[in-house]
């Protein structure tokens, strides 16, 4: 795996760097009283890989979900490619978009799960197919085609033919992700990827994460308490409190010199 | 009390198989609509539109809460003065399909809950048409948590079959029934009816039970 520090941004396809992919403007979320998410203003640009740290219900899984669509925004709105993903202008109004025009856009968005959801009753392959066959409408044997080398990538290929509850952890975590990026996205939500994992193996997981960040140009918003991680394949550390980020930089600067004092607290807290 | 004759047994037995594979038949095809019929309320009660949900949960529980008997005589002596008229069986196999589809509907709803949300997020997050999230996700999925309870309901429903007699049905009990009245001998053919629902019901939960320990894994 790619244990060299060569700088992502160098890697990354310069065609595609720079311009911005995500924006989130306004957004707020509640659940009941408890506001999560507080007017939340930022802009992911394509290419980068951020992570999104802070202490546990400071909004940042509920980031991910507003974009997977699992959750809607009770206000404000949220831009993936230049395209509003759960709104349609109509007649120069602003409403609430349609399941296609959502399915449209959320193509572009892949994530992989804390508990990995693969689907039990599928074998290993099938797991990766199901959704380029299905949704991209790709033929069985380009789909396989493609699941293979993903599987290769993750290194998986010797075990496409089994069920996921005949793998350990960390390889349906594995397989998850190859799932995800069956589907070509632009955009990869990395869950807290290794929490459900046993301990010894967190760190196959992550090598492959590194690996995919350092030889893809596929934008990553990553939400994980792992901190060395995030600091090897970050471009930006967003660290949230209370639904707001409350500081951004680079990894080294975060890590190494915050400004805000709940940052300060929170990484004596966890490194 | 008479004594028990076993040459009798031979001579009513052709006749009670009869009617046993007249019981075995109206127990499939009853359970093939019971299953059908029940998924396609277990799907209709979860529609966001209250238009469906409403009239097919007021059918639902009208139909779970009136004896199964009275079904049958609606069916077997009311509709017909509406111009519908089924064969004896046929009607047994609608009585006996939709009363039944109320609790397998029941069941079906309980082992879609049953599926983890994680299958339906993860579904969204590959943006599988909804269609074949139920298709290739959630139902086959579902399906083997409701296999044993769908196996429990088609025992009972074996067990009220003799209940078709009500209605000229020649299962079983039916059988039983004619030969009794015209040798007045009871004893023979009401305790071979019952033996032979024991014969095949036990082994079928025995049957059930194995395969419900290969489903759930």
């Amino acid at each position: 795996m790619s244990a060299d520090s060569t700088p992502s941004k160098e890697t990354a396809n310069p065609g595609v760097d720079g311009t911005e992919l995500i924006r989130f403007d306004k957004v707020t979320k509640r659940f009941g009283s408890n506001t999560v998410l507080d007017s939340l203003d930022f802009t992911v640009s394509s290419g980068k890989h951020v992570t999104l740290i802070g202490p546990s219900g400071s909004g940042k899984t509920t980031i991910l979900r507003l974009l997977m669509t699992l959750l809607k925004p009770d206000e404000g709105t949220i831009k993936v490619g230049g395209e509003y993903l759960m709104h349609e202008e109509k007649g120069g109004k602003l409403v609430p978009a349609g399941e296609k025009h959502i399915r449209e856009v959320r193509k572009n968005i892949g994530m992989v799960f804390q508990q990995f959801n693969l689907f039990p009753n599928m074998k290993v392959l099938r797991n990766i197919t199901e959704a380029p066959v299905h949704v991209l409408g790709l033929d069985k044997d380009a789909a396989e085609e493609r699941a293979r080398e993903l599987l290769d990538l993750v290194g998986l290929t010797e075990h496409l033919d089994k069920y996921p509850t005949q793998l350990s952890g960390g390889q349906q975590q594995r397989v998850a992700i190859a799932r995800a990026l069956a589907m070509r996205p632009q955009v990869l939500l990395l869950d807290e990827v290794t929490s459900a994992l046993d301990p010894e193996l967190v760190a196959g997981v992550l090598d492959v994460l590194r690996d995919i960040a350092h030889t893809t140009d596929i934008t990553m918003l990553c939400v994980t308490h792992e901190m060395n991680f995030a600091r090897d394949i970050s471009d930006d550390v967003l660290m949230f409190d209370a639904g707001r980020v409350i500081e951004s930089g680079s990894p080294e600067k975060i890590f190494t010199e915050p400004e805000h004092e709940r940052t300060r607290e929170f990484l004596s807290a966890v490194l | 009390m008479n004594n028990w004759s076993w040459s009798y047994v031979g001579e009513i037995m052709p006749d009670l198989l009869k009617g046993l594979w007249i019981t075995v038949q109206a127990t499939i095809y009853g359970s093939l609509v019971a299953f059908a019929l029940g998924l396609v309320w277990a799907l209709a009660l979860r529609s966001p539109s209250r238009w469906v949900t409403w009239p097919v949960s007021i059918v639902v529980e009208f139909i779970r809460n009136t004896p199964l008997l009275v079904q049958l005589f609606f069916l077997f002596f009311v509709l017909p003065a509406w111009g519908l008229t089924f064969a004896p069986l046929t009607t047994g196999v609608i009585g006996l399909g939709l009363h039944y589809s109320t609790y397998t509907a029941e069941v079906y709803r309980a082992g879609i809950d049953g599926v983890p949300p994680g299958q339906w997020e993860a579904a969204t997050a590959l943006s599988l048409p909804r269609r074949r999230t139920w298709t290739a996700v959630i139902l086959p999925q579902a399906f083997r948590r409701v296999v044993p309870a769908l196996g429990n309901y088609v025992i009972a429903m074996f067990k009220d079959t003799p209940l078709l007699a009500g209605i000229t049905v020649a299962d079983m009990l039916f059988q039983a029934n004619s030969i009794s009245a015209t040798t007045f001998d009871y004893l023979e053919p009401i305790t071979v009816v019952g033996i032979l629902f024991v014969v095949i019901s036990y082994p079928t939960s025995l049957l059930l039970r194995a395969l419900e320990r290969r489903l759930v894994r």
